[in-house]
């Protein structure tokens, strides 16, 4: 009597697709060693936005029995095995459905398995990754995520390889030789994505983390209230009006304390706040209202406000004053407006470094030109099928095109 | 087009008696309770309340925004929001007319919106038909809205000013819906006693809607999207504010008879020759007439029935129902609505009493009958037959768990 249960992790829309066909792939594949089993999605996920961390889970068991037993649960409370498939959620994760902010190793079971896509170095991932109160082990899966759309899948072979590297984590349910013959039968299956499954099983990385390794802020939590302390009338509070940022100067909206929104983000923006021309036109068309006014006049895009669209990088109309940059490249969300304030050349050098890196600058998600994704699909796939391009169509296309 | 002068309110504590129909008595309590926004569109035989206030404003007796919809789903939505920013309400409709406003009707009790509703009694399409059927106000009974049938032009007046007493009680905020039967009482002229709008007043406190009000001056969202981590909650409290309702009515019908000196002790049902009946005949709205010529009838020849007719359906009386019920010797409970496919086929009332007695220390044999659909006359030959069965009941000590309809050809 056994069962295994994984969870995979996903960004809404860039992902759905991919997410599902990675547990319909662990299911197919257990099935060929007689195990029974079921992929679903967490319900209160959706309505998905784009990049909200989500979640789809595979179950299989021997018998029948011991799948319904995991089953009836509305999600599992603990998994064998965690699959990110973007490694920016390793800063923790805030679904639609989730209140405050949780851990990516949260469910994961002690000795259990973190599986991620990343090119990120194992020291780089556990800085950002919450310390957890039992070891386990981080196995890592050298590719970039694979982000599209809401009705497709881009073809670079994550979802396979991901099925792959399950076969190493956990060959007694799914053997090489399983996943292999099931990839062939699934709708979407290829011999070349067989080849794939057998150099991610030989490639796979992975090693112990002990308790004392990973990031040991505290998630933020609160209390759901009780029935009688909510509000009547499905009414709450208003966000109130916010406040000056200082010295009765500048703006800074009060913003929803239970819906930080910013592991949303695999972008973030990186502002020269001394070429900014006070245009005011990110922080007009910024869907979340993320900007605060600073006293000068500039705007500091709030990081735990921030969803990572790029809407201002697209709007701003002064060259580099803007720049769009991993989430992978930073360790806090500390405000950009005061490390310039206080160290003008220092933030200057900081800056300097961040969009200047030139992989860290490729847009993670949307296509930026017309042919983009067969540009991408031409380069290798074992290295992630992502080559560097990026650009934004327009007027700016030109300057930010790598 | 005449100037219409508006004449000056009598000053006068006295009530007036007036030659008016149902419909009419609910427009002269809406201009007693000073309602602020009314929605229409036209069904009939809800379009004759909408005539009435009409004439109302018209008349300069009434200042309130009346507000033609293209639609009823348009109609009730647009009083749902003029009642969030604390006006008093009215809307009303028939049969599909309300149908079409569903998902309106569904999310007011949730909002906790006092919205005062009169649904004139229609059948269902199809076929079309104008006469009465219950199933149309029924549909509601689920989800939160205050339901009461009326049986006279007085009781709409007076239940109408009751209405918003118990609806914009802070501790309530539900909608309710007060049924009247289509022709048998909306399109019936009766006299009626009209009090003066300084009873009124003493009667009727200001609508106040307080932390759920939508003002700038008290910013909140209402109704955002939530999921399965909320909704319970939500639901639970709504249960609550339907609970309390019970207290609230009976304060209201309580404090009526101190204001106005009159209206029944029991707000929940009246009982009709009960105290010593053994047979006990059950039924909602205008069915009592037919039934009390008939009980006279039947008790002139010895036979010992009662009514019972039920004013509140939503909230329930069950424990007082019951105490009324048990203590006969057989029960004929008469919808004039059905439910079909429900247990034993029975019509929704008889449902729901058998639900509510089977904790009862006293089970006496229920017959349930579906009679009058459509608005077919519910003939006196109806009841009797209704009363024998029922008395066989009685004396065989058990009923035949069968549905009899009754006035059907066959």
């Amino acid at each position: 009597m056994a069962a295994l249960i994984c969870e995979v992790v996903y960004r809404g829309i860039f992902q759905k697709n991919l997410a599902a066909r990675i547990t319909r792939g662990i299911v197919l594949s257990a099935r060929k060693s007689g195990r029974w089993g079921i992929a679903f999605g967490r319900y209160g996920d959706s309505p998905q936005r784009n990049g909200i961390p989500a979640k789809d889970f595979a179950i299989v068991a021997d018998t029948k029995e011991e799948l319904e037993q995991n089953m009836a649960r509305y999600e599992p409370k603990h998994v064998d095995v965690t699959i990110a498939v973007d490694d920016t959620l390793s800063k923790g994760v805030e679904s639609w459905a989730w209140y405050g902010l949780q851990p990516i190793n949260r469910l994961t079971v002690p000795n259990g398995t973190l599986l991620m896509t990343s090119v990120q170095s194992f020291d780089s991932l556990l800085r950002d990754i919450h310390k957890k109160d039992a070891p386990y082990k981080l196995a890592l899966l050298r590719a970039k995520a694979s982000f599209s759309g809401l009705w497709v899948y881009k073809e670079d072979h994550t979802e396979v390889r991901i099925l792959g590297a399950l076969a190493k984590i956990a060959p007694s349910f799914l053997t090489l030789d399983g996943v292999c013959e099931a990839i062939k039968e699934i709708e979407w299956g290829s011999d070349l994505k067989v080849e794939s499954v057998k150099k991610a099983y030989q490639r796979l990385e992975s090693r112990e983390v002990k308790l004392t390794e990973g990031n040991v802020e505290i998630p933020y939590s609160f209390e759901m209230p009780k029935w009688w302390e909510m509000r009547e009338g499905v009414t709450i509070p208003a966000i109130p009006v916010g406040k000056p940022k200082e010295d009765g100067k500048g703006y800074v909206p009060e913003r929803n304390p239970y819906f930080k929104k910013f592991t949303t983000r695999t972008m973030r923006p990186v502002i020269d706040f001394d070429t900014c021309v006070k245009c005011t036109l990110c922080w007009i068309q910024c869907p979340d209202s993320c900007f605060d006014v600073m006293p000068d006049g500039t705007y500091d895009a709030n990081m735990e406000a921030c969803c990572g669209c790029g809407v201002c990088e697209a709007v701003c109309p002064v060259e580099k004053c803007i720049t769009m940059v991993n989430e992978s490249v930073f360790d806090d969300n500390a405000s950009q407006w005061e490390m310039w304030r206080n160290d003008k050349e220092g933030y200057k050098a900081w800056m300097t470094e961040k969009i200047g890196d030139k992989n860290a600058t490729v847009r993670s998600h949307g296509f930026r030109f017309r042919g983009q994704y067969e540009q991408e699909l031409e380069k290798n796939l074992d290295g992630g099928g992502v080559e560097i391009t990026a650009g934004i169509p327009g007027e700016n296309a030109q300057h930010k095109t790598i | 087009m005449a100037v219409v002068t508006p004449a000056a309110p009598a000053a006068t504590e006295e009530d007036k008696e007036l030659l008016i129909s149902g419909s009419e008595a609910v427009a002269e309590s809406l201009t007693l309770a000073d309602i602020d926004v009314v929605t229409a569109y036209p069904i009939r035989p809800y379009d004759t309340v909408m005539q009435a206030i009409a004439k109302k404003i018209s008349g300069g007796q009434l200042v309130a925004e009346y507000i033609v919809a293209e639609g009823e789903h348009s109609q009730f939505e647009i009083v749902k929001h003029a009642s969030t920013v604390g006006a008093r309400v009215f809307c009303g409709s028939s049969g599909v007319g309300w149908m079409y406003a569903m998902e309106c009707l569904v999310v007011t009790p949730p909002l906790r919106v006092p919205m005062v509703a009169l649904v004139g009694n229609r059948a269902l399409d199809d076929p079309g038909a104008f006469g009465v059927e219950h199933n149309d106000a029924l549909v509601v009974r689920d989800v939160g809205w205050l339901l009461c049938w009326i049986d006279t032009s007085q009781e709409a007046l007076d239940t109408t000013l009751i209405a918003y007493r118990v609806a914009e009680d802070r501790r309530v905020f539900l909608p309710l819906a007060i049924s009247a039967d289509g022709a048998f009482l909306t399109h019936s002229q009766a006299l009626t006693m009209v009090p003066p709008k300084s009873k009124v007043d003493r009667f009727l406190p200001r609508y106040d809607r307080g932390d759920l009000l939508l003002h700038p001056d008290n910013p909140i969202t209402v109704a955002p999207q939530a999921n399965e981590d909320w909704v319970i909650e939500i639901r639970r409290q709504n249960n609550e504010a339907m609970a309390r309702a019970v207290t609230v009515i009976e304060e209201a019908y309580a404090d009526f008879r101190r204001v106005f000196g009159r209206g029944p002790e029991n707000p929940w049902f009246e009982e009709y020759m009960t105290d010593d009946a053994d047979v006990i005949l059950v039924g909602m709205g205008t069915i009592s007439l037919p039934i009390k010529v008939a009980i006279r009838e039947l008790r002139a020849k010895g036979k010992k029935v009662g009514l019972v007719r039920l004013r509140w359906f939503r909230p329930f009386p069950t424990e007082k129902l019951v105490a009324a019920l048990s203590k006969a010797k057989a029960l004929g409970i008469i919808d004039r609505d059905y439910s079909f496919g429900s247990p034993f086929g029975s019509g929704v009332v008889a449902n729901e009493i058998r639900a509510a007695l089977y904790n009862a220390d006293r089970r006496p044999p229920l017959l349930s009958f579906i009679c009058g659909l459509g608005g077919r006359e519910v003939t006196l030959e109806d009841v009797y037959k209704a009363v024998d069965l029922c008395t066989a009941a009685a004396a065989a000590g058990k009923s035949d768990a069968k549905t009899h309809w009754l006035g059907v050809r066959e």
